[in-house]
């Protein structure tokens, strides 16, 4: 069924919920790591790294913003809240997007890793029975596409430096990798979502998308294929986390809550 | 000559409303704006955002209320964000290329087969063979490239 306005969609209790919950694991990924690579600014070994950031953190916190929106549309509350005040039990991010982005490698291995697995997320997400979705995520896809166009040569060129660089790359992929599969669970209400035609595929059909995507990179940075990454031991889409959220969100909320007429 | 209607008045209204970092280029020429109707006073306007996150939306859509609540006869505004049709550059009019250039931005080209091919002429002295310098410039929707002709760094709009 297709559903026009946040009204049709919240005429069934059970597709609003599934609507609800895959809204808030978007908004809350693209969330925390555009709130990480802000952590970048001023920081990046070289200019153009640092100018890059700043306008991928702008779009990652874009986009969130406006899967926030959808969620006020339905009833939540407003973006600014749900962005701020909301505890780290009742967000949906993958765990490894939560975690400090450690060194260049680290952040360069996260985010490629992510732009790819939401590549083919938003991609089975532009047919979404839920219209407002679909359109958002057919104009977020022309955004992204400059992210991996930037991130995915840095992934390979340090790759193939070789040395402290290469070390580097693989260290972080052997640490990211416990977790990486946290991405693609699609918590409690993956089957409705399904059922509803919210998303075209479930999670498993998500890895092997993803894992179609990633290879090819892995091969071009002379990097062996680790597998898919395993079930990861907290689910963030099922509101488990670390005390790396909680941080996060204080340092993120600290303007506003220190000062809560503050306006920016 | 055909008759002035409302519709156009209400244009040239918007015409008057600039990119806040563009002071030249107004959001028509940029081609956010998708549609506008009015009824009785009560006046609705469409924008299409040219990047979702992009921070000068709440500026642009408070300078859409503040000049069309200043025509006669306009009780209310409604701006309203759509996603559908996307934004895309090449929607910034023939005038809106031309006044991109003046400020010194190549306007954007069409997308090649090859995604890094994406290098504008420059806004300078017109040369074609640039490369890409930056992906990323000083807005989301600007890079930054360098032209071998007259050897400068030179800002384009992405395509997208
Ligand atoms: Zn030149």
């Amino acid at each position: 069924m297709i559903m026009e306005t946040a009204d049709q969609a919240a005429q069934n209790p059970g597709c609003r919920r599934a609507l609800a919950e895959l809204l808030y694991q978007l908004a809350d990924d693209e969330l925390c790591l555009g709130h990480r690579d802000s952590e970048w600014l001023g920081l990046a070994p070289d200019i153009e790294g640092d100018v890059a950031f700043s306008s991928i953190a702008q779009d990652e916190v874009g986009h969130a913003v406006f899967y926030l929106g959808l969620l006020h549309e339905l009833g939540e509350e407003s973006p600014d809240r749900l962005a701020f005040f909301r505890k780290a039990e009742e967000r949906k991010n993958a765990v490894l997007l939560e975690q400090p982005n450690g060194d260049w490698a680290r952040t360069m291995v996260r985010h490629v890793l992510y732009d790819a697995f939401d590549d083919v997320r938003t991609e089975a997400l532009v047919n979404s029975s839920y219209r407002p979705l679909a359109r958002g995520v057919a104009k977020i896809r022309r955004e992204e596409h400059y992210h991996l166009l930037q991130l995915k040569p840095w992934f390979i060129r340090l790759a193939r430096a070789g040395g402290e660089a290469r070390k580097r790359v693989e260290r972080a992929v052997g640490e990211v990798w416990s977790e990486a599969g946290g991405f693609f669970s699609l918590g409690d209400e993956e089957e409705e979502m399904i059922r509803s035609g919210l998303i075209a595929c479930g999670s498993e059909e998500l890895a092997r998308r993803w894992e179609m995507r990633v290879k090819p990179v892995f091969d071009e940075a002379g990097l062996t294929w680790p597998g898919l990454p395993p079930a990861p031991g907290k689910d963030g889409r099922r509101g488990e986390h670390t005390e790396d959220l909680t941080e996060l969100i204080r340092t993120m909320s600290e303007v506003v809550v220190t000062d809560s007429a503050a306006r920016w | 000559m055909r008759k002035a209607t409302r519709g156009d008045a209400l244009m040239e209204v918007l015409q008057a409303v600039k990119d806040p970092e563009i002071p030249d280029l107004s959001i028509l020429e940029l081609g956010m704006v998708n549609r506008v109707t009015e009824d009785g006073g009560e006046v609705k306007v469409e924008l299409m955002p040219t990047f979702v996150g992009c921070p000068a939306l709440d500026l642009i859509s408070r300078d859409v209320r503040e000049n069309l609540f200043r025509q006669e006869g306009v009780k209310e505004v409604e701006v309203k964000f759509v996603m559908d049709p996307p934004w895309t550059s090449d929607r910034i009019t023939p005038e809106g290329r031309e006044k991109l250039k003046g400020f010194g931005i190549a306007p954007p080209r069409d997308r090649g087969a090859d995604p890094m091919d994406i290098v504008p002429e420059c806004p300078y002295c017109g040369a074609g063979e640039g490369e890409v310098h930056n992906l990323f410039g000083p807005t989301a929707c600007r890079s930054i490239f360098y032209c071998k002709n007259c050897r400068q760094p030179f800002e384009g709009m992405k395509p997208v």
